[in-house]
Parts: C-alpha cells; structure tokens; sequence
C-alpha cells in the first residue's frame, strides 16, 4: 500500500503542529520533480517569488541547454506516451491545474522521463504538454525554457503571475505548433511511408521557434506537394487508412488563418494557390463534397463565410409552419398547439403567418390542427417568393411548378379564395400532394394542371401574375439533402439552367403585361449557384421585354451584378439572396419582374416581317405611361425589323437586347435613327411625341452601343441626333421628318421630310457629337449621299466627350458587354 | 371534364341530402356566384363558375383536380363522399353531434365514440341517420367529421369511418 495521492491537498509549510505530520505522497514527488518553474504559481507571495526567481536564475542553464537535444528525442516519445486528444489534452490540464501546477502529471510516465534527465525530463515534457494543450496551467515547471531569454525581464514582480503564465503559453504555442507538425510528419510517415524528410525541417523550425519566435504563433506549415497527394488519397498508399478528421479540421481552421493575412503568414515558396488548393482538398474531404461543387462555392464565398456556410450545411433548419388564414389565425393556432406541447415562436417581424417549432411532444405534422388544415409545414424561406410575388385579390395567378403546393396554397390565402390560380407541375406523382394539400387546407379557388411549363402560353396565357419556382440544382437545400453535394456536376448545373431559362421566357409569355393590377412574375430557385440565378435573369432581361424591380424584402443579400467574368445588368441588385449561414433559411434566390410589353422581341436576323400590326397596336396603347418611351421605343423596333434592308449585325444584336427600359430605348434609338421603315412611317409620323420621347431617351444610351458599330455617318442620322439634344420638344416634328427622311431614302420620300431635313440641316452644327455616334449607327443603312456628308466624314469614331452619355456609356458597354446568348 | 348526367345527379344529391337534407339548394346558388358540379375521371368537383372558364382551356387529360372534390363515382356508380365535402356540409348540415375532448382524439384517429363521448346531439336524431360530428363549441376551430353511418339515440356508440375537418360554432341544440 503506498501513499495515496491527493492532487487536491496542499502541504501544510511552515512552523506548527500541521506541518510536522507525515506528507502525502505529493510531497514525496516533490522531491524530485524540480523547483524549477514552479514559482509561477498565483499562490505565491511576493516573497516567495523573490526566492523562486532567485531559484530559477541558478537552475536556468541546465534546463535550457538540454531543452534543444531533447526536443528530438521527446518526438519519439510522443506516440508512446502522447497525449493527443483535446479531452485528454483537457484532463492533464486540470490534473495538473490541481496538483498546484508544480510539476507535470505524474502518471504520464514522468517518472521514467525524470529518471533519464532530470531537469530535462521536466521540461520536456513541459514542452510536451503544451505542444499537446497549449493550455499554460499545465506547465510551470516549464518556466525554464521559455523564460529563458526573458527572464531577466520577466523576473520583475510587476508582471502578475497571469501575465507570465500567457507568454509561457505563447511560447509553448510555439513549439507546439512545430512539435504538431512533427507529430503529422510523423503520422504520415506511419500511414504512407512517407520519408522522413520533412522531419528535420519541422525540427529546425521548431528551433526556429523556439529561439525567435516566442511571442508569435508557429507559422502554419503546408505539408509539401507529394505528402499532401498522398494524404488525400489514402487508397492508395499501402497502409491506407481513413483520414483523420481532426487532423484536417485543424489544417482546415490553419490555412484559413493563413489565407487571411498571407503577407505576413505565408510560408516562403509556397504559393496562394496551393494553400487553396491544400484547403479545397481538406474541405471536400471533412464535409464530404464532390470538388465540383466545392470550387463553385470557394468561387461564391470568402474563406470565412465558406466555413459557415459548410457548417450551417450539416445542421438542419428549423421547422417552420405558415398558419393558414383561410381558416384559422396564428395566435389561436399557437395556442392550440402549445396546448398540444409544442414549443413554437412567431418567426419574425417580416412574417404575419409564420411560426418556429423548436421542438415538441407530438409530431407536427400529425396533430389534429394539421389535418384540419390549419397550418402547413413550409420552409421559412419558401414563404418569401409568394410575399414577393403579392397577389390581389380577384386576380389570375399561374403557379407554374407547384408541388408540394405549399406556395400555392399561399396564394389562395392571401386572394382569400378569390380570383383563380392555376397551379401547374410536370410531375405527376407530385402533383397528388398538391391535390391533397390544397384539399386539406381548404383552397377552392384553384385548378391543377399536369403539364410541361414550356408549353404554358400556348394552353393558356394571359395570367395577371406568375410565379415560377424552377426546378434547380438544390444546392441551397444541402441540409434537407446531402446528396446534392456530391452528385452535382457541371452538366447537371448547365442542365438546370436551360431548363430555367426556358421555362422562364414562358412564364415570361404567359404574363398579361396590360393587367391593371399584375404584370409581374417572380422568379425564385432553391439554389446559390450564380448560373442558376442571375445568369437566367439577365437572359430574361435581354429575351423579353421585362424589367427588374424591388422584391419588396427587405432583408437577404443583394444578387451579384458581376461575378468573375461575368457581368450582370445593374437591375439585379434588386434580386435577393439568402443563404443558411446568414438569415438561418434554405438558401434561395428570388427576382421580381414586371413585364411592361406584351410584344415579344424579335430577333434581328431572324424573322423580320413577325411582328404584326396588332402587337404594334397594342403596344401603342398601353396606358403605361411610364413605359410609354419604351413601347414606343419597341415600335421602332419593330419597324426597324420590318426594314428588308440589310442590317448590321452588331445593330441587330442591339436589338435583341431586351433589358430593362434605357437598354431597350438604346435599340430603340438604334432602330429608329437608322431604321427605313416605308410602313411604319406613317405611324412614327403620326406618333410624333413617342418618337420624341424615345429619342431623348436613346441619346445616352445609343452611345455604349454606338461603340460597337461601325464608324460611318449619315449626315441624317446626325440631325436626328443633333435634334434630339437640341430641344426636346422642338424634335417632335423633326424627328418624324428625319426619320422619315431616312425612311425616304430607302423608300419613299413624304413630302413633309424635306421641311424637316431643311431643318434638320441648319441646326446640325449645333451639335457634332451625337451625330457622330448616330451616324455610326445609321451608316451602313443610309448610303445616300446626303447633303452632310463631307460633316459625317469628318465625324471621329464615338469618342463624344458628353459626360451623361460617356457615363451611361460605360455602364451600357458593361451590360452588353455579354455575349447575347450566354 | 363534363356536366353530371341526371342519373349521376341524383345519386349524388341523394347522398348529399342525408347530410344536408333540402339545403342542397344553396349550395348550388350562393351569393358569390353559380356553382355548379363538373365530373371529370369519375370524381365531382364543386367549382364556380369562373375557375370552369378557364379550366375549359385544359385538355382533359392534364387537369387534375379543380375547386373541391366533392367526392367520387364508384365503378358501379355509387357515389362516395369525401371529406373534403365537409366544409360545405358543415354549415348546412341537420343533424349534428358534439363530442367531448377526451373522446375527440380517439375519434379522429379512427375509433368509434362511445355514448359517453358525446357532449351535445341534435333533438331527434334518428338511428343511421347522417350527422356532422364537432369538437365542443366552446372549443373553436377545432375537429369535426362526416358520419357516413348513423348514430342511434339508444346506441352505444357512434361509427365513424373518417376523420377530420373544421368546427364551426353552430347553433347549439340541448341534449335530448
């Protein structure tokens, strides 16, 4: 039987009766272990630490000059006696916190590391506690390596004995950051075979280390290129063996801190992107990923919002329900199911429907108040789209891809039963939980379709509003479905995007852009991924006439306007995102449209002979007055398709770009400067304010797609320019005559165009530089000499020195600086 | 998608009129418009007139489900109600029982209602008649089912064949 060994008992000291009894076994342990370093106990008076520096200064040689050799030495040790693990990293602390921090644990086989060397087997395996915990309770015995070059600064009283006991755990941070690595050198020796070799460097920089580096963390150092090949494929080492999560969550945690300041922590030869690519690998492998998706979101994220979003990926959102209007209200719904025992909470302030579950006794989708319709189980962020798309009540709603029918069963509550949705999906077996859901939650307003959305205007079109909730790549939703991680690749993103894109122009179709009360469509994905998003949109933006406006959230991320080599039109900042990490919801993207023409834009090498009176008809009198430039402006277009002249192809890519309003004035300005329509002349005469106004509107914006065109002028088109900047209002007659006299050149010749153009003559000096970028425009359409030439020839190329223009310029060029078809 | 033959109708108005005895009326002219019944794969839905319109642009073979399903034709033409019915049975209904709390759960998940079970019945309620079932009136919003067979006054206990559907705060009639 020996001694027992009570940490938590103190020796008694001084004179008295208590300190003559026999000691504890402690006591006997404290004959061997070292004074060393002990005195940076809080315990201590001042006194005391007087004597223990006094102590120090004549034990600090020993322990320092060994402290080096046994580095190495005690490497070898580790894997016998290592402790590695942060719990029992965590238990050695407080074991030793409780033994008075006055010699390192015992049971660790200390005793055989004393009996070698004495001094050294303390410190060393001070050093070996902190290079496992960098906890600095651990070691005081350990005083002697780090205080070594500061003692003599440090051994003032004025620092507290918490002060010390930081910068001894910094230092031993240090060394644990070498000792670590050598600890994964070693590792990885064991599993791959891998040579030694990056064990002496690790061992010189924990030299490094140790010497210089005290005060500042161990660089994180990347393993070399071969070692990290290895270690990412263990198959096929030999000895291949699962890797170790924590390892790489470390390295994972290491090269993020790296990456964030590499200036200064970056390790000298290695390049940023092989940290990257280092952290891309570790990522794929601790969160299970396929390294398609991965590099798309390390291309959507910075580093720390990655780590977030990977995490708050693994998690599940909270559930969530939408209180059903029609037939209950949301307090008396709370009520009902807390007395069911379910512990539930409004969702905030931006929802009057929606409640949190956090938790409850019954199942939630069981209760007697959920087969009564009551409630619906919905995704937070799946109410949003619906809020967005606001429906009116007595309107015509299209749902186009609607199962399970949560959304549309929103609408129906918010039209409370009126009007008519039709809720529409390709899916047929998904269609049976619409029919029961709306069934249950008491919706009558509603028909269910089964068709493929690309067919939707043909069936029936004409809706007031829209919503279309594409089919996506779910890669907002990994929490609900982990296997989106890995089974994702690019053609399965290009796949999706045509899709959307498709059925996007349909729903785009199927709006009624005259509706008083509608005309506008929502567009949401449950996906982050950028080609999803707003590469459709901006599609969108261009194919039709249709524009971005406000959601009407208030919260959620803006949508990118430019993202790496892509670049958006500025109207998509007005898109939301939302992502699991941020706002706690499914990630998800939604983008309000307002349609403001019915006419389809055609494009230009296409069918020039499509749009028909009607639809010009049509567009004329939309009581819009808004976008009564852009309708007029969308006459141009479309006498301008009608020309049968040959057309530039860079004009006609002008016309296809559909954006928002100014896009389309641009064409429009294009269309009507150079168009020589013979029929819709009479209608641009007739219609002299729109011309107008749809040339105010173009000069800025003919300017970006000026650039594109051709640097030959018309002395016509200059005027019709010049006209516009002039007076706005004085154009109105001019520029009928100048468009007519346009037209006149290639066709017929009214005979009010010559007045005009007389007109137009005289006043063209006042302005050079529009008429340059017109005539650019116009050039390959008018090779009439006309009376201007010699001015049209001496126009330089669109280097307009008007700011409004240039500016808009700037910004035209980048929106359509695309490619048309992306 | 096709108007009810006359024989389809008047099995179906049977059927309904044990529930809702001569109020069938109303359903069918309702202050907010026309209704009226369309059958389409054998099922009767219950729509206004202004969904019919634009369903009529559906072809028949993609349209699922419009307005309320009423409930369905049997191969041999019965007609069987459904539940989702209920909602427009409730506020006509003529015969209608109460039953308490306790008994509530049971009863929506699918057992048969003891005679103590009941809270309230409507005066004279004869044996297989056709009742609407509610949660206690004090209780709002909550359960209530179709009886599809009868309650007995004398009987011991109430058969239920499905569950659930809103409460509506009737008119309370004494326990007979």
């Amino acid at each position: 039987m020996g001694r027992k060994l009570d940490p938590t008992k103190k020796e008694k000291r001084g004179p008295g009766r208590k300190a003559r009894k026999q000691k504890g076994a402690e006591t006997e342990l404290a004959r061997f272990l070292p004074t060393a370093g002990d005195e940076n106990s809080k315990r201590l008076s001042s006194r005391a630490r007087k004597r223990a520096a006094k102590r120090r200064l004549g034990s600090a040689e020993a322990p320092e000059t060994s402290r080096c050799p046994s580095a190495n030495p005690l490497t070898r040790k580790l894997p016998k006696g290592a402790v590695r693990t942060p719990g029992k990293k965590g238990a050695q602390s407080l074991f030793n916190a409780a033994q008075g921090k006055k010699r390192p644990a015992p049971a660790h086989g200390s005793d055989e590391e004393e009996e070698e060397c004495e001094e050294d087997g303390v410190v060393n395996q001070g050093e070996l506690w902190g290079s496992e915990d960098s906890d600095a309770d651990m070691k005081d015995d350990y005083g002697a390596d780090s205080n070594s070059e500061d003692d003599d600064d440090r051994e003032s009283e004025e620092l507290l004995p918490i002060e010390r006991a930081a910068r001894k755990q910094k230092a031993q941070e240090a060394v644990a950051g070498a000792l670590w690595s050598e600890e994964e050198t070693d590792e990885e020796e064991e599993e791959e075979e891998m040579s030694p070799e990056p064990g002496p460097e690790k061992g010189d920089e924990t030299d490094g280390g140790l010497q210089i580096n005290v005060e500042v963390e161990e660089p994180f150092v990347l393993s070399p290129a071969g070692e990290m090949e290895q270690d990412i494929l263990p198959v096929q080492a030999p000895h291949a063996q699962a890797p170790d999560l924590q390892r790489i969550h470390k390295r994972i945690q290491d090269i993020v801190g790296v990456l964030r300041d590499f200036g200064t922590q970056r390790e000298e030869g290695r390049s940023r992107a092989e940290y990257l690519h280092r952290l891309q690998r570790d990522l794929a492998t601790y969160y299970s990923y396929g390294d398609f998706l991965l590099g798309k979101l390390m291309d959507l994220f910075p580093l720390s919002e990655l780590v977030e979003f990977l995490e708050a990926n693994e998690v599940p959102r909270p559930i969530t329900l939408r209180t059903n209007t029609l037939k209950t209200r949301r307090r008396d719904l709370a009520q009902a199911l807390i007395n069911r025992g379910v512990n539930l909470d409004p969702l905030g302030k931006w929802s009057k429907t929606g409640l949190v579950v956090y938790d409850s006794s019954v199942p939630i989708g069981a209760t007697p108040e959920y087969l009564a319709g009551h409630y619906m189980l919905q995704g937070a962020s799946s109410m949003l789209p619906v809020m967005a798309l606001a429906p009116q009540e007595h309107e015509r709603i299209l749902d186009m891809c609607c199962a399970p029918g949560g959304k549309t069963s929103y609408i129906a509550q918010l039209m409370k039963n009126t009007g008519v949705i039709l809720a529409n999906d390709a899916n047929a077996e998904r269609l049976k939980s619409v029919v029961g859901n709306l069934h249950r939650l008491g919706v009558t307003n509603t028909i269910v379709s089964h068709y493929d959305g690309r067919q939707f205007p043909k069936v029936v079109g004409g809706f007031d509003r829209v919503l279309l909730d594409a089919p996506c790549s779910g890669t907002g939703v990994i929490s609900k479905d982990p296997a989106v991680k890995t089974n994702k690749d690019e053609k399965d993103i290009l796949r999706c995007a045509h899709l959307q894109k498709e059925l996007l122009l349909s729903a785009i179709d199927s709006v009624n852009a005259t509706s008083k009360t509608g005309g506008y469509l929502v567009y949401c994905t449950c996906s982050i991924m950028v080609e999803e998003n707003e590469w459709v949109v901006d599609y969108a933006l261009k194919k039709r006439n249709v524009r971005l406006v406000p959601t009407g959230l208030d919260f959620g991320q803006e949508g990118f306007t430019r993202f790496r080599e892509r670049r958006f039109h500025p109207t998509l900042r007005s898109t939301r995102r939302f992502y699991p990490h941020t706002h706690n919801m499914d990630g998800f993207f939604i983008a309000k449209f307002k349609k403001f023409s019915n006419s389809v834009p055609q494009s230009q090498t296409g069918n020039s002979a499509t749009c028909t009176p009607a639809s010009l008809g049509q567009v004329t009198p939309q009581p819009e007055s808004s976008s009564q430039p852009a309708k007029k402006a969308k006459v141009a277009v479309k006498t301008k398709q009608q020309l049968q002249k040959r057309q530039h192809p860079e004009k006609a890519s002008f016309e296809k770009q559909n954006g928002n309003g100014i896009s389309k004035e641009a064409r429009s300005d294009l269309s009507t400067v150079s168009s020589v329509t013979k029929a819709q002349v009479s209608s641009m005469l007739q219609d002299s304010l729109p011309p107008k106004k749809a040339k105010v509107i173009r000069e800025p914006k003919v300017t970006g797609k000026l650039k594109r065109q051709s640097p030959k002028l018309q002395s016509s088109k200059k005027v019709a320019f010049q006209k516009q900047n002039a007076a706005v209002k004085g154009m109105v007659t001019e520029t009928p005559a100048v468009l007519s006299f346009s037209k006149t050149q290639a066709t017929q010749k009214p005979e009010n165009c010559v007045q005009p153009f007389g007109k137009t003559q005289g006043a063209e000096k006042v302005k050079q530089q529009l008429p340059e970028q017109l005539s650019k425009k116009t050039a390959f359409q008018k090779q009439n000499g006309t009376p201007k030439g010699p001015k049209t020839l001496t126009m330089s190329p669109l280097g307009s020195s008007w700011s409004p223009p240039a500016k808009r310029r700037k910004s035209q060029s980048r929106g359509s600086s695309q490619p048309l078809l992306s | 998608m096709r108007p009810l033959t006359e024989e389809e109708t008047r099995v179906m108005f049977e059927k309904i009129a044990k529930y809702i005895g001569e109020n069938l009326q109303l359903l069918v002219d309702r202050p907010d418009g026309t209704y009226c019944f369309r059958l389409h794969n054998d099922r009767v839905y219950y729509v206004s007139e202004k969904i019919l319109k634009l369903a009529a642009n559906i072809s028949g073979d993609k349209l699922v489900s419009l307005g309320t399903c009423f409930g369905k034709f049997t191969k041999t033409h019965k007609f069987r109600l459904h539940i989702t019915a209920l909602d427009y049975l409730a506020p006509y209904a003529k015969y209608k029982v109460w039953i308490k709390p306790g008994a509530e759960q049971s009863f929506l998940y699918g057992n048969h209602v003891l005679k103590s079970g009941l809270g309230r019945i409507t005066e004279n309620t004869s044996q297989y008649q056709g009742v609407v079932v509610y949660s206690m009136a004090d209780i709002p919003l909550l359960y209530s089912a179709i009886i599809i067979y009868c309650i007995g006054s004398e009987a011991k206990d109430i058969q239920l064949p499905v569950a659930g559907s809103p409460d509506h705060s009737m008119d309370t009639q004494q326990r007979s």
